[in-house]
């Protein structure tokens, strides 16, 4: 299962935003990739997705494989959207 | 029972506990392991007590400091719990590594690739990083971390130094004295523990060492000396006399609301020194007579930008309105030498003391100098400010800044802003060129105020920071006495004020000397204002002016001390 979004916070996925992702993603036992400019790393790392650097403005893709990958990918859409991280695209 | 002799910073007496801030050994050996399992087991139990230890300090963090400081904390739970950094740890030790070497590694890989990247916030990322591995690594090695935030009875704080970044963590509310290795009368250690008002002992050479934490200890600011693990009797006759001690204090208070008058009438201002808005409230509930040295730097240090001009509009607003009308002289930026600012990205000088900092600075990178001149004089219409220039050597200097502070003040009429009209100019009399040209500089300047830490080192040539030569840090050099007693002459010729924002000017010793050259305005430490007016108000300065000639004629420190001591404070 995978869903794309545009990030819009003004500093991209840097701090606040990264640890709300990663924190909303934990809980789950899916496995979840996060793509951006053809690297993927684990979103449930933190230093992963901060060393991805994403700027404001880029396109990611969220893909999660395992049993919860549907409520997984339900629940990141809702706190991008409820947040202000993003939109969907 | 142990004695350790130091430098005093105040004549107090405390009794507590060693809290000792000493970066603990960590240092471990690379070896191989032959049970895998059992070292992951040792990792992970080592990295559950890291997370009690972040969660109990993200809890007290936010009950302390707030939201926002305790941010931090969350991040650095979720850095432990990052599933990467665990695989990466637990495939080293699969290689038969232990799990110290294992963690280290990753830990210097991590933050490696963090600094490298170009962008400041991903920098500090590095810090975090090293600092949940720090944790970590001290479990693993069964080694307790000093907490600085978790501080929560009654402490003396144990240190080879005290960094700025240190004193910002504490809560200085528990902290009832200071104990450090190194650092003379004018160090970050000793002033902090004269604004805060508590007994300190700096330049100890050793006590880090030999304290161990928790061990009780008693500061003797009249003798200069930490006793550790005293025996009972002795913590006995130091409470004793420490409750002597309160009772003076208690006798002081009636002169808060005392004018500063000499025994014959003649009124000077005793005024504060503060660093930041807080220490506003001491300087009040002392009674003093104004504010004679805002060291506006404070403002600057421990974080990781320039503060915006509207932080520091509101910083000078809350200081001149709390003052009340009250007199308030703010110097400005006095960065470089002992006092850096990393976001600044300086380059070292092998002689900062001699180098591009204070006024040099500012006239050299007049975005930060104009910002700062912008909110002192937008702020300037909620009190009465006065505003100062440091480390002068030239009049060109005076002159430059001068007119740089009344072009800001111009844009801002011009823009429609409120400035005051009454703000006088002044400047620091530091340097031996600016006092020996004194007279020059008070035609132009509408005061002048003198910094004796700096003008004492400058004079004699000796770097306060360096102990070895701690003996010629010497207020009472007939050279540095006379230095001042030109400056004062100066400055009256030219019917302009002097003040004094130095330690010396709450030293018991030089005060009668600089009351009987006249010195308008005495600035020092809250904790010594009602001292200094109790002692001003017994003196006599027609006395004293029938004995100055005598006292500038004496011919070493050593002499001033003593003759002042045995005719003006009845002392041996």
């Amino acid at each position: 299962m995978e869903k794309s979004f545009k990030i819009t916070t003004a500093e991209g996925l840097h701090a606040r935003p990264a640890t709300i992702l990663v924190s909303s993603v934990s809980p789950f036992t899916a496995s979840v990739e996060l793509l951006y400019n053809n690297k993927s790393v684990n979103l449930k790392s933190i230093m992963g997705v901060m060393a991805q650097a994403v700027p404001a403005g880029a396109v990611v893709t969220i893909s999660a494989n395992g049993t919860d990958a549907e409520e997984l990918i339900s629940k990141v859409t809702e706190v991008i959207i409820s947040q202000g991280l993003g939109e969907e695209c | 029972m142990l004695e350790i002799n130091g430098i005093s910073i105040s004549k107090g007496i405390t009794l507590a506990p060693a809290y000792c801030l000493a970066e603990p050994d960590l240092s471990f050996d690379k070896v191989k392991i032959t049970h895998v399992d059992s070292e992951i087991d040792r990792l992970k139990e080592a990295m559950a007590k890291t997370k009690l230890d972040l969660i109990a300090i993200r809890d007290a963090a936010m009950y302390k400091f707030g939201e926002e400081k305790a941010e931090i904390f969350s991040a650095h739970l979720l850095i432990l719990e990052d599933p990467e950094i665990f695989s990466a740890i637990e495939a080293k030790i699969n290689e038969k590594m232990n799990a110290e070497s294992a963690l280290d590694e990753v830990c210097i890989m991590y933050s490696c690739m963090f600094e490298s990247m170009d962008n400041d916030y991903m920098k500090e990322r590095a810090a975090d990083i090293r600092d949940v591995c720090k944790r970590i690594l001290a479990h693993l090695l069964h080694v307790e971390l000093p907490d600085y935030s978790r501080i929560s009875r009654e402490v003396i704080i144990v240190a080879e130094d005290l960094t700025p970044s240190m004193t910002a963590q504490l809560d200085k509310q528990f902290v009832r004295g200071f104990v450090t290795d190194i650092g003379g009368r004018t160090s970050h250690s000793a002033i902090l523990a004269r604004a805060m008002g508590i007994p300190a002992i700096v330049g100890t050479k050793n006590a880090s060492k030999n304290i161990t934490n928790g061990s009780p200890l008693i500061i003797d600011g009249l003798k200069g000396k930490v006793i550790v693990n005293a025996t009972e009797d002795v913590q006995a006759r130091y409470r004793a006399s420490s409750k002597e001690l309160e009772k003076d204090n208690e006798l002081l208070k009636k002169y808060i609301t005392l004018p500063s008058i000499s025994a014959d009438g003649h009124i000077v201002e005793i005024a504060g020194n503060i660093g930041n808005p807080n220490d506003v409230d001491a300087i009040i509930a002392n009674g003093g007579d104004g504010i004679g040295l805002f060291r506006t730097e404070f403002l600057f240090m421990d974080r990781m930008e320039l503060p915006t001009e509207e932080e520091q509009f509101d910083a000078y607003k809350t200081v001149l309105s709390k003052m009340d009308g009250k007199p308030t002289v703010v110097r400005t930026l006095d960065i470089g030498g002992d006092k850096e600012l990393p976001y600044l990205k300086l380059p070292a000088e092998i002689n900062p003391f001699l180098g591009y900092r204070a006024i040099r600075l500012c006239l050299d990178q007049q975005s930060i100098f104009r910002t700062q001149l912008r909110a002192l004089l937008r702020a300037s219409m909620y009190g009465n400010l006065k505003i100062m220039f440091p480390m002068i050597a030239t009049l060109d200097e005076f002159r430059r800044a001068k007119a740089i502070l009344l072009e800001e003040k111009q844009k801002l009429l011009d823009g429609g802003a409120l400035v005051n009209d009454q703000i006088e100019i002044g400047m620091m009399v530091e340097i031996p060129s600016a006092a020996v040209i004194a007279d020059l500089f008070a035609q132009e300047a509408d005061f002048l105020s003198i910094g004796t830490n700096d003008l004492i080192q400058y004079t004699l040539a000796a770097d306060r920071m360096n102990e070895k030569i701690s003996y010629l840090y010497q207020p009472y050099h007939p050279a540095v006495l006379r230095l001042i007693k030109m400056v004062i002459d100066a400055a009256h010729n030219h019917g302009k004020w002097v003040g004094m924002c130095g330690e010396m000017a709450g030293d018991e010793v030089a005060i009668p000397i600089l009351l009987a050259l006249g010195l308008d305005e005495f600035s020092m430490s809250s904790a010594s204002i009602l001292k200094t007016r109790g002692q001003i108000s017994k003196l006599n300065k027609d006395q004293l002016n029938d004995q100055l000639e005598h006292i500038l004629q004496l011919k070493t420190s050593i002499e001033v001390e003593l003759y002042v001591k045995k005719y003006f404070l009845n002392l041996k």
